[in-house]
């Protein structure tokens, strides 16, 4: 088993390898690419035999160490697998949707003239996001985590010549670090309460209580409660990673990157390493309400407003990377509401439909000759049958559709946070449920204006459109499958009958799931159910909305945007998050950087200490120096005076 | 008080010792000062046979007077100094100079005052044996490591005023070539000419 | 009888006399070498004084090595004077300030 992992963590790595070598020689493209999704999917099988160990080899779990890093101080950094359900499968995934990513990739970046570097790129972050998932420990957790930020970073400026793509790239980078410190602060202060890194040992340690109650002084005369402290840092981490509000303003412009990076890093995987971390952390946030309460209100308030903004998006990318946002919140929200195992089933199905409309995004924008505004397309259900289709299926399941995949998910989280008695679950019911409205009018006004009404191209571009290959196409419709049916054969299990087992701990008091579980009987029960819960009238209200203002009456939206001016110019400018930061952050940041450089480095530093003492012993010496005469009849002089001196004291 | 040859002679040296020093600082001309300096040292050659220091009262003449004092008039001479300009500097420092060193003095002669030894001595310290033969197995008996070491510090005195002062050899000036001399062979000097005898008529 | 304390008087005031030179010379480096020379002599004075005063003649084993290294030491101070002087044309001590700082 221990070779199996390092199987699946080492074939991608090797495939980077390889590809790297080749963007570095500039030939052997096609090797790069052999080599890299060769890697991959070696990965995809090899995390098969894995999950095939657990669920019906009746492994428990497998926890193994491989190496030891160092010790310092008595603390072990070691780096291990822990090989459990949740991790299978989410290996499963990542695996699965990367090895379809780099597919897609074939036909999509065939032009570039980064192709193989783009292959080293994303075999690499696969390499990284494994790492990250199978870890044992919260070293090797960090490393996958900063190293899946490295790569977004590398993916996102992939386009390095265009100066929006290297912006965008830094401020992925930027604001992950401002995560990526509190997520580091967070595992500084578990050093300090549980004396290891390891998994498995904190949480024994946690579980036996005696922890749990420990209070930290942070600051004088505030003593917090160690594990809420411990929560809510890892938790501005997962912010970061996950794009939750306010640390989500990267995640729209990242976008830049190539259309399978969207798909890949930034909807289906990477962003959910901070729902994954929660979810393995499950046993800490646990014994925390105060720290789920944050999750749970952050998540809801990211699923309700960022599908607000979703609605008016003109870029069909980032009309996505907003429905991704909210849907990373509805994640948050399920994983603050104790139901750990919706979160991560929603995790699960809306990676695949998800990145199944990213890719189709990618195909329409391929086929337009790189156009990514909506208002530019239509009616291309006639020219792209093939990508049409396929995104109505991962629309439907995006809006949570009876019987699509993202209906069940959506559903129990909604549910799951409906019966949560944490402060605040009320808010976050009446968020997700209006972000339900919005989902479904900013899909369908997606698909509305992409795919149906008429044609606003220009005739040169409408003249070639055409579907793109099949390496483009065959990932869609690979993608579509699991997007439409994967909840029928694994819903029961992942939600109800205990898939994850141990893997993720909940505590019964607090645990949703087994309540909604009541009234679920079966798969179909529960999607023919779905008219009955208004949660269906509310999507479908969306859908009509949607219908209604973009196809019947167009001039609908215009009339709209005239009467409330201001609200859609905040909507424009997206609350003004990124005017704060530019405002608060950047410029206050280079106001204090100026402050500190002209007052604090160049007069104090430079001024006082360096050149202060430097003239400090000119001007003494200068003194002294006059002493020095030269003559030597001075000098025999203050010889005896010292004799004198000498003689007197004596 | 009683007067004795010892005392009259202590007191004159000391009168003549003390009052040639100060001549030899506050002289203006440096050839006038050596002298002073001649006459110092013949005076404390004086004071030192009064304390039974025969051997050393006659090296001081012989040594001091005889080859340093010798060697300052030769310096003197041949750089031709020119003291001979007032100082108005001196009068300025004249009352510190004279200041310090009338303190370290008075110290001194006020420890000398409150612990010294005013009682005369007594006995002899050469019995039977002359000064000379008494230092002389002194220095080759106990102290002949020393006496070794100031042998080699003259030495080195010796190549180190030489060697500072010689400036190599001249142009036009006359010495011996060492190297030349001793590789000279009898051909370079003696030419043997075989003459044919002549008889002069007239003899 | 002339004591031991007279004896050392005559050297101290030597001393002193020859201290005043060192410090009020401003003409002459020989000078200040005499006025070493003069010091040597009044510190020897003391030697000899006290080998009288205690009959042993280690002390004026002592005032031998003294005069030897006196000897040594004029004779470099002489020739060190002479390069000096071909050096700078001057041996006045109110010029010799190369070491000021």
């Amino acid at each position: 088993m221990q070779t199996v992992c390092i199987g699946i963590i080492l074939a991608p790595l090797l495939g980077a390898g390889i590809a790297g070598l080749c963007a570095l020689l500039e030939q052997g493209k096609k090797i790069a690419a052999l080599s890299a999704i060769g890697g991959v999917a070696l990965s995809f099988f090899l995390s098969l035999i894995l999950l095939k160990n657990l669920l019906w080899d009746g492994v428990e779990l497998h926890e193994g160490e491989l190496y030891t890093w160092g010790i310092v101080g008595g603390i072990q950094f070691q780096f291990g697998f822990l090989i459990d359900r949740l991790s299978a499968a989410m290996m499963v995934v990542v695996s699965f949707v990367s090895w379809m990513v780099h597919v897609y990739t074939l036909g999509y970046m065939k032009e570039d003239p980064g192709y193989s570097r783009f292959f080293s790129y994303t075999a690499l972050f696969t390499f990284f996001m494994l790492l990250l998932v199978s870890a044992n420990n919260f070293l090797q957790l960090f490393l996958g985590w900063e190293g899946v930020g490295l790569v977004s970073y590398l993916l996102i400026g992939f386009w390095y010549h265009r100066e929006s793509a290297n912006v965008a790239s830094m401020k992925a980078f930027l604001v992950n670090r401002v995560g990526d410190l509190g997520f580091l602060l967070g595992i500084g202060v578990i050093l300090l309460v549980f004396g290891t890194l390891n998994y498995q040992e904190i949480f024994e340690q946690a579980t036996r209580g005696d922890i749990a109650g420990q209070a930290l002084q942070l600051f004088q005369g505030h003593h917090w409660q160690a594990i809420t402290v411990i929560c809510i840092l890892l938790f501005i981490g997962a912010m970061g990673k996950s794009a939750q509000i306010p640390l989500h303003v990267w995640l729209p412009d990242s976008m830049e990157g190539p259309t399978p990076i969207s798909a890949l890093i930034h909807a289906a995987t990477m962003v959910t390493a901070g729902v994954f971390m929660v979810a393995r952390m499950s046993p800490l946030y646990e014994l925390s309400p105060v720290a789920s309460s944050v999750v749970l209100v952050v998540g809801a308030t990211t699923a309700l407003f960022m599908g607000i903004l979703g609605v008016v998006q003109q870029d069909i990318k980032r009309i996505i990377a907003y429905s991704t946002l909210s849907q990373l919140g509805y994640m948050m929200a399920s994983q603050g509401a104790s139901a750990y195992a919706a979160g991560i089933f929603h995790l699960f199905t809306h990676a695949f439909f998800k990145a199944l409309l990213f890719l189709g995004a990618g195909s329409v924008i391929i086929a337009l000759h790189h156009e990514q505004n909506i208002w530019k397309m239509g009616n291309l259900k006639r020219y792209l049958p093939i990508t049409y289709w396929t995104m109505l299926v991962g629309g439907l399941a995006l809006i949570g559709f009876p019987g699509f995949s993202g209906f069940y998910s959506k559903e129990i989280i909604i549910d799951a946070v409906r019966l949560s008695s944490l402060p605040g679950a009320s808010y976050a019911y009446w968020a997700l449920f209006i972000g339900v409205f919005f989902t479904a009018l900013y899909t369908f006004r997606l698909i509305f204006v992409v795919f149906h009404t008429h044609e606003r191209m220009d005739a040169s571009v409408r003249a070639h459109l055409t579907e793109p290959g099949a390496s483009v196409w065959i990932p869609l419709i690979m993608l579509a499958i699991p997007s439409l049916c994967i909840a029928w054969f694994v819903g029961d299990a992942l939600l109800f009958d205990g898939y994850f087992k141990n893997s993720i701990v909940v505590d019964p008091l607090h645990d949703a799931l087994p309540r909604i579980a009541h009234h679920y009987h079966s798969v179909m029960h529960f999607a023919l159910q779905a008219p009955m819960t208004p949660l269906f009238w509310v999507m479908t209200l969306g859908i009509f909305t949607a219908w209604f203002c973009y196809v019947k009456r167009p001039e609908i939206p215009g009339l709209i945007i005239r009467r409330v001016e201001g609200l859609h110019r905040v909507l424009l400018s997206k609350y003004g998050f990124d005017a704060f930061n530019q405002i608060v952050f950047a410029a206050g940041g280079r106001r204090l950087g100026h402050v500190l450089w002209q007052g604090g480095d160049q007069k104090i530093i430079d001024g006082f200490f360096v050149n202060g003492s430097a003239k400090s012993i000119q001007i003494l010496s200068g003194v002294v120096r006059q002493l020095q005469s030269g003559f030597l009849y001075h000098y025999a002089l203050a010889m005896l005076v010292g004799l004198l001196v000498f003689l007197l004291w004596m | 008080m009683e007067i004795n040859i010892e005392k009259i002679l202590f007191y004159g040296f000391s009168t003549i010792l003390l009052g040639s020093a100060t001549a030899v600082i506050f002289s203006r001309n440096s050839v006038r000062a050596v002298l002073f300096l001649v006459l110092a040292f013949f005076a404390c050659a004086g004071l030192w046979l009064l304390q039974q220091a025969e051997f050393l009262a006659i090296t001081l003449v012989l040594v001091y007077v005889g080859a340093v004092m010798v060697l300052f008039l030769f310096v003197i001479m041949m750089l031709d100094i020119n003291v001979a300009t007032k100082e108005a500097r001196l009068v300025r420092y004249f009352p510190l100079g004279i200041l310090i060193a009338a303190l370290i003095v008075s110290q001194i002669i006020w420890i000398l005052w409150k612990g010294g030894s005013w009682v005369g001595i007594q006995g002899d310290m050469n019995p039977g044996e002359s000064n000379v033969s008494a230092i002389g197995k002194l220095l080759y008996t106990d102290y002949i490591y020393p006496f070794e070491l100031a042998g080699i510090i003259l030495l080195v005195a010796i190549v180190a005023a030489i060697s500072l002062a010689f400036r190599g050899r001249r142009r036009g000036t006359r010495g011996q070539k060492i190297k030349e001399q001793i590789a000279v062979r009898s051909q370079d000097r003696v030419t043997l000419v075989s003459l044919k005898p002549t008889i002069r008529k007239d003899l | 009888m002339i004591t031991l304390s007279n004896v050392l008087v005559v050297s101290t005031l030597l001393f002193g006399i020859s201290l005043a030179g060192i410090i009020l010379n401003r003409k002459n480096l020989i000078v200040l070498l005499m006025c070493l020379e003069l010091m040597l002599l009044a510190i020897n004075t003391n030697f000899i004084a006290f080998a009288h005063h205690y009959a042993d003649l280690a002390g004026q084993v002592i005032v031998f090595f003294v005069l030897t290294v006196a000897a040594a030491e004029s004779a470099i101070g002489l020739a060190l004077l002479v390069v000096f002087f071909r050096a700078r044309q001057t041996i006045r001590v109110d010029q010799l300030n190369s070491l000021k700082g």
